[in-house]
């Protein structure tokens, strides 16, 4: 048991790292710490795929010094996989930050409990 | 390569420009423009989805001169062309016979990102409908849900703002969850592209050792999904944003977006890990169990409810578990009833969340059971067709809402064995309550009440919409033998 978990470390880290962000954006009342947690979760992911890309002792897929065999490189697919993610993963972040700012505004603060209490008493319902 | 190919791809790229365009225009010009190009958009996938049924067969479309395994591709077979029309249908419907609501939800300044929003949305859609490549469905399903999240928090209240973040979370949630199980599969099998991934994966199959971790795959894929989508017991996010948002946000949000990954999800058991592979699996037995519990969850929620925008949204709920009910029971006549649900519910729901607005306006802008007495004599359109929509959720004959219910029973019957009870009992418990809570509704908005004045016939912008809904519900209910036959034929040409 151990000895996979050490021979695949990156992997359990990954895991790790995403079970500790998973558990955050789920269960932290803080609107700010659930989206760190977020991107710790995305962190993980994007951990695990790059960790999978990378074969020890080869190098990115670009043509030099005339070596052409394929076991020269890495598949680059995983590495373009992650940058999509990250991208996806900033949208999000910087959507979800601009909700919190604007509940903040109205509610004056970041725990999602309260903000649901002082909402309670506010009567909007039509 | 004939020219009516290049639609599916066109439309995508079409809706993808028009968002930056419609940021551009101003909000009549953006509702116009929008107008137009929805209209446009119907007649190009009619005219595919009378090519596809001509040719009876799908074809994929190679993006780029790459051929698999690499490059990126489209798939259009029966299922993707009806589906694609459908949404497009109920998306048109949804956004004129809500746009009057817009106009007054949304700052004067700002309706333009509306439409804006509902371009992307629409791009989104159809991406995730027709792509080929399980990465490029899970890039979709982001802008789905920031899409989403934007019609949803348009109409600047507290309360939707606070339902947007309760949705974001949760939807960032599944949509962690969804990419860990792409990114699992892709290390398992090395392709992105559906097709050379199941043949991977049947290879992968006849493995014993190798079957957890696929299974644990899909899984992690499923809980992803379905969380997203609002399946029980992560359901409780509905009330509050169906409930508060526009009334055409409430329709597309409830009648396409949780549909869309549904559909995607299909589209992985059946064209990424192969039927025949998942039915091996356990997942089967978990959705039907809680298909079951959001019928019985939903429906109860609902009868409590005295806001009606909050119960029509826990109907959903149970309506989403009729769906993930039919994907439980599995088999042809299962994958079909569902598929067929999805259809149903779409056209229904989005009919209902663009009626309830209408009564409250004539019951002093309340959605409250109680204020809303006798709306419906005082606003005749909208009592007529939240009565008509409200009677084929109940499942009452001619209606789409019967044809459903009636091919569930018929599924479980056929998958037989210790699922028939359950879900016949299901069925039976679930049309009760929807009958109480519906009917009490119909008879609370026609008995008689102080008020008297009645308004108008409405203008020709929400009349065509509820028409044409009013229509493709009774279609749905009168041609449901050959519309089953359609999604057959569908589910058999994706594998």
């Amino acid at each position: 048991m151990i000895e996979h978990l050490l021979a695949n470390n990156e992997e359990a880290a990954a895991v790790i790292l995403f079970g500790i962000g998973f558990t955050m954006l789920l269960f932290h009342k803080n609107l700010i710490k659930k989206l760190i947690g977020m991107n710790i979760m995305d962190s993980g992911i994007f951990l695990f795929l790059a960790s999978m890309g990378y074969i020890e002792g080869r190098r990115a897929p670009i043509l030099t010094e005339g070596v052409q065999e394929v076991s020269a490189y890495i598949n680059p697919v995983p590495a373009g996989l992650v940058l999509t993610g990250i991208v996806v993963s900033v949208s999000v972040t910087a959507v979800m930050l601009s909700l919190s700012i604007r509940l903040y505004k109205r509610y004056h603060t970041l725990d999602l409990d309260e903000i649901y209490l002082r909402s309670r008493h506010q009567m909007e319902d039509r | 390569m004939e020219f009516i190919r290049n639609i599916p791809l066109f439309a995508i790229i079409v809706s993808l420009f028009s968002g930056p365009l419609c940021f551009l225009l101003e909000g009549k010009a953006a509702k116009r423009y929008t107008f137009c190009l929805e209209l446009f958009l119907i007649a190009g996938f009619t005219a595919l989805f009378v090519y596809i049924l001509k040719t009876g067969e799908a074809f994929t479309y190679v993006m780029g001169e790459f051929p698999a395994p690499w490059g990126n591709e489209i798939r259009a077979g029966i299922l993707e062309g009806v589906m694609a029309l459908l949404f497009l249908l109920v998306l048109f419907c949804s956004v004129y016979g809500g746009s009057s609501f817009v106009e007054q939800d949304i700052d004067e300044s700002k309706v333009h990102l509306y439409y804006a929003l509902i371009h992307l949305m629409t791009a989104a859609l159809l991406s995730i409908l027709f792509t080929n490549d399980l990465f490029t469905g899970y890039v979709f399903v982001e802008i789905l849900t920031l899409t989403s999240c934007g019609i949803l928090i348009v109409r600047e209240l507290g309360r939707t703002t606070l339902a947007a973040v309760r949705y974001m979370i949760l939807n960032l949630l599944g949509s962690g969850l969804f990419l860990l199980g792409v990114v699992l599969l892709y290390t398992m099998t090395g392709h992105l592209l559906m097709v050379p991934m199941q043949q991977v994966i049947l290879e992968l199959s006849a493995d014993p050792a190798a079957m957890p971790t696929l299974t644990m795959a899909v899984g992690i894929i499923t809980i992803g999904l379905s969380i997203k989508s609002g399946l029980f017991p992560f359901h409780f996010w509905m009330p509050d944003t169906y409930g508060y948002a526009t009334p055409a946000s409430a329709s597309i949000l409830s009648s396409l977006v949780s549909k869309a990954y549904i559909f995607l999800l299909f589209k992985i058991y059946c064209r990424v890990i192969g039927i025949s592979v998942f039915e091996r699996m356990p997942i089967r037995s978990i959705l039907l169990v809680l298909g079951i519990g959001g019928i019985i969850a939903g429906s109860v929620s609902a009868i409590r409810s005295d806001h009606i925008n909050r119960m029509t949204a826990f109907s959903s709920a149970a309506q989403i578990g009729y769906i993930y009910m039919g994907l439980g029971l599995g088999g042809m006549a299962g994958y079909s009833a569902a598929l067929f649900h999805i259809m149903v519910h779409a056209v229904t729901k989005s009919q209902l969340f663009l009626t309830t607005p209408r009564l409250a306006e004539v019951s002093g802008g309340s959605l409250l059971f109680k204020e809303l007495q006798g709306s419906g004599r005082r606003d005749r359109d909208a009592g007529v067709f939240f009565t008509i929509a409200a009677l084929s959720m109940v499942g009452i004959p001619i209606l789409a809402g019967f044809s459903s219910k009636l091919q569930f029973g018929l599924a479980a019957v056929n998958a037989g064995g210790k699922a028939l009870i359950p879900v016949m009992l299901a069925l039976a418990v679930s049309s009760m309550l929807n009958a109480l809570y519906f009917i009490r509704t119909i008879i609370r908005i026609y008995t008689a009440d102080e008020r008297t004045e009645v308004r108008p016939h409405h203008g020709p912008d929400y009349l065509i919409p509820m028409l044409l809904l009013t229509a493709c519900n009774l279609f749905l209910g009168l041609f449901s033998r050959g519309v089953t036959e359609l999604i057959r034929t569908g589910i058999f040409l994706f594998g």
